[in-house]
């Protein structure tokens, strides 16, 4: 019955929740749906392997250009446009130019990747299952319909970071406008300066998350900062304020400027954005990572050593309505992960223990999306992928010895393969 | 079965034994003396009057050092234990008749449980040959002259052994030299009773002597020893140097490997069991697999996240090249994350034993997977911080 669903099957997972769609997907229809887990392999299209791989010797690359050639057959790809990423490019790596990333990632790449990027002096991403899955909803969304959430899932290192990355730079060049949260964690916790809000006294404000995360936005969507007009005057004190019909590069400015009023300054972005999507002038993507942290405990305190719940704060509020999904013309992709979280256990990494019961039941309903280990195909790309830059020093790395070892100890996962290679 | 206190061992009057003498002479077998060369001595068994006062105790001071037992103390310590073995069998509810000493071991251990560390010093019912020390018989007579021609020497039973050996040396020699004269001689391979067997080590020599060795005296006599036996012998004198070896068996032989089961799907497996400090695991390895491994229901990448464990879960089958092939399940307890993922490692290798060649197997115990690690926690001793460490030395 459904298109896109046909890959969401197998096993009912323990924590099954059923849960209904209401909205219909383009030609996609959703109907009842156990919570299902999939079996699919999912690619961690990442290159999260920053390993010190020892380079291969020379020698290799100037014996015969067949085996390399083949190699590359195996790891890359010539597509590099996301949007006709289909089935035969799972496995393989595509390129995405520096001056691409520099304007659609600021921020919002894994540490670990911006290294490895640095390293290889190139940004290559895997193509794999759960983002071209992904990608095939998102091209047949019906923007009349209120905006869908997909949730991607799945244990640690899998790469759901790296397929959010992938889903943000086909909408970029889809020409949406991306509106992404690296990781909701970093708002929760580790805050140096709270101050209480200027808009609504019970809440707090974060001025310098707020000032730095408007400033990547700038970077993120330049061209659409001049053409989306505000529909509300603002206030922002005695001096200053943003009339009726001001482009939002104005508010972001402010913000920017005066950082005691960013978070205001992001509440207004989100809210404009929100009802000017739906009249159609753009489409909005809402990417944020770790969405699991709106829900869940803060580690910040009130001076009287009282802990704050994430609804007091300005930043984490917004963000709950942004993801609500009560608005048109765009989709919401989440991640929720364990990686960043707070008093959640190491092993939970299901979005129902993740998001407890409050944000489930917010959530609810939305289309899960599980990332898993790396299939053989694809485990064999990444290898070539780093045998190809030089990156596995160890005589045996190329050797299938060596290959079935680190299998073995990765267990195809790729985050740790790419922590393991990194001392080879 | 109390160990009979020395000094009210039963003393023969000094003058009997010359009467019992000859009666005395079936008992030798008790008393231990030198291997050979005692043949003709008719010992005598010491009999020290401790306390009548008649005897002065300046003469034979060098048997008094050491507590003897007298012949009939010992014998009269056997019939105790024979009857007291046949009553320990009654009271077990067995057949006295067939009441083995590993039977008697069994008994004991249940009637006497004992909690302690050293197993020495549990309770023990043993023939009493095991028990008292072998000592030497007096070795002079009633007049003081030594039987032995060698008793100044200070070590008898030692240059009697060496001066019998030596004369077979020179016999073999001799037979040789007669053989090569005329023509008879042939290349004999010795080699065949020097496999499976070692030499006697220095205290087995001792042991079989009654004397004080010297380590130069043990290597002059293996090499003595060794001569022989390079020469062409006869049965009497192969006979002689057999004495002076004992049996070494191959350890691997003594593994047991067990047969493959098949569970209803006809898929093989097979398991094992490993422990390692605190933690025992069990482990059911599976012929046909993709390399999964799952502890206690959980997937290993899961379990351990640290690679070290990983690493030792990866031993077995990387050293056999048998990397993707085998499915694991298995189930741990106990101790902490290093203990648990060696425990499994030997359980792994254990089970995995039922599926490779027998010599894959003695290269899997030499690399040391077959092994119980025997490594335990040291118990921390008063006075001292720890095991080792102690107080922190003050100088005042």
């Amino acid at each position: 019955m459904l298109k896109g669903m046909t890959r969401l099957v197998s096993r009912v997972h323990k924590n099954c929740v059923i849960f209904i769609l209401e909205q219909c997907r383009g030609s996609c229809t959703y109907g009842c749906l156990p919570w299902k887990r999939e079996t699919s392999w999912l690619d961690p299209g990442r290159f999260s392997h920053l390993g010190t791989q020892a380079p291969q010797c020379p020698v290799a690359h100037l014996d015969n250009q067949v085996p390399t050639e083949r190699t590359r057959a195996i790891s890359r790809t010539l597509e590099n446009d996301p949007a006709k990423h289909g089935e035969q490019h799972v496995g393989q790596h595509y390129n995405i130019s520096i001056q691409e990333l520099k304007t659609v990632f600021p921020h919002g790449l894994p540490p670990r990747f911006v290294m490895q990027v640095k390293t290889f002096n190139e940004a290559c991403l895997m193509v794999r299952k759960p983002a071209l899955e992904l990608l095939h909803y998102l091209k047949n969304t019906n923007f009349a319909h209120p905006a869908v959430r997909y949730v991607l899932y799945g244990e640690k290192g899998t790469g759901k970071t790296l397929s959010l990355c992938h889903i943000i730079h086909f909408c970029a060049k889809q020409d949406w406008l991306i509106l992404h949260i690296p990781d909701a964690h970093l708002w929760v916790k580790n805050c140096r300066d709270l101050l209480q809000s200027t808009y609504n006294k019970q809440r707090f404000d974060q001025p310098l998350e707020a000032s730095i995360w408007l400033k990547n936005f700038k970077t993120a969507n330049e061209r659409f900062l001049s053409q989306i007009k505000v529909q509300d005057k603002y206030v922002w004190n005695k001096r200053e304020s943003t009339e009726k019909g001001s482009p939002l590069a104005e508010v972001v400015e402010q913000g920017i400027m005066r950082v005691r009023n960013a978070t205001d300054a992001v509440g207004i972005v989100l809210k404009e954005l929100k009802r000017q999507s739906s009249l159609g002038v753009f489409r909005l993507l809402v990417a944020v990572d770790g969405v699991n942290a709106l829900w869940g405990r803060t580690t910040l305190k009130r001076e009287d050593k009282s802990p704050i719940t994430p609804e007091e704060l300005a930043l984490i509020y917004n963000l709950r309505k942004m993801v609500k999904n009560d608005w048109q013309g765009g989709a919401i992709v989440l991640t929720v992960s364990q990686t960043g979280s707070l008093f959640k256990p190491r092993k939970a990494y299901l979005p129902q223990e993740l998001l407890g019961k409050e944000g489930f039941d917010t959530l609810d309903p939305f289309i899960p999306i599980l990332v898993s280990n790396y299939n053989p195909k694809e485990f064999e790309g990444c290898i070539q992928y780093y045998l190809e830059n030089n990156w596995l020093q160890h005589e045996k790395a190329h050797t299938e010895e060596g290959k079935k070892e680190l299998l073995f100890l990765s267990n195809r996962n790729p985050g740790l393969l790419e922590r393991l290679c990194a001392y080879l | 079965m109390a160990a009979p206190s020395v000094s009210c061992g039963a003393a023969v009057p000094y003058r009997l034994f010359l009467a019992g003498r000859v009666s005395f002479a079936r008992e030798q077998g008790l008393w231990k003396a030198a291997a050979s060369g005692l043949q003709t001595g008719t010992r005598c068994q010491i009999l020290r009057l401790k306390h009548s006062p008649a005897v002065t105790t300046t003469k034979n001071v060098a048997a008094l050092r050491r507590e003897s037992y007298t012949v009939d103390f010992i014998k009269k310590q056997i019939e105790e234990f024979n009857i007291g073995k046949r009553h320990l069998a009654n009271m077990m509810g067995e057949d006295p008749e067939t009441f083995t000493q590993e039977d008697v071991d069994r008994a004991i251990t249940y009637l006497f449980p004992s909690g302690l560390f050293e197993k020495r010093a549990r309770p023990i019912m043993k023939h009493p040959e095991e028990i008292f020390p072998k000592q030497r018989a007096v070795q002079w007579g009633e007049d003081g002259r030594p039987f032995h021609f060698l008793f100044y020497t200070g070590k008898q039973s030692y240059y009697s052994l060496m001066h019998e050996a030596y004369g077979k040396v020179l016999h073999a020699e001799e037979r040789q030299d007669q053989l090569r004269a005329k023509g008879l001689f042939s290349e004999k391979s010795k080699s065949k009773d020097l496999i499976g067997s070692r030499w006697l080590i220095k205290e087995e020599l001792e042991e079989m002597l009654v004397e004080k060795l010297s380590d130069q005296d043990y290597a002059q006599f293996i090499r003595l020893l060794e001569r022989l036996s390079a020469l062409p012998c006869d049965a009497a004198e192969e006979e002689f140097v057999g004495r002076f070896r004992r049996t070494v068996t191959v350890q691997s032989k003594k593994h047991l490997i067990e047969p493959l089961q098949y569970d209803e799907q006809g898929m093989a497996f097979s398991t094992g069991q490993g422990k390692r400090k605190t933690a025992n695991a069990e482990a059911v390895v599976y012929g046909h697999g993709s390399g999964k491994i799952e502890i206690n229901g959980v997937d290993y990448l899961l379990y351990f996240p640290v690679t070290q464990d990983r690493e030792q879960l990866m031993f077995p089958f990387h050293f056999l090249d048998r990397l993707g092939k085998h499915d694991v399940t298995c189930t741990v307890s106990g101790g902490g994350r290093s203990s648990q993922a060696g425990a499994i490692r030997l359980a792994m290798s254990r089970a995995l034993c039922s599926f490779i060649t027998e010599d894959e197997v003695e290269w899997m115990r030499q690399a040391g997977l077959l092994t119980t690690d025997p490594r335990v926690r040291e118990r921390k001793k008063p006075g001292q911080e720890g095991a080792r460490r102690k107080f922190t030395w003050k100088k005042r």
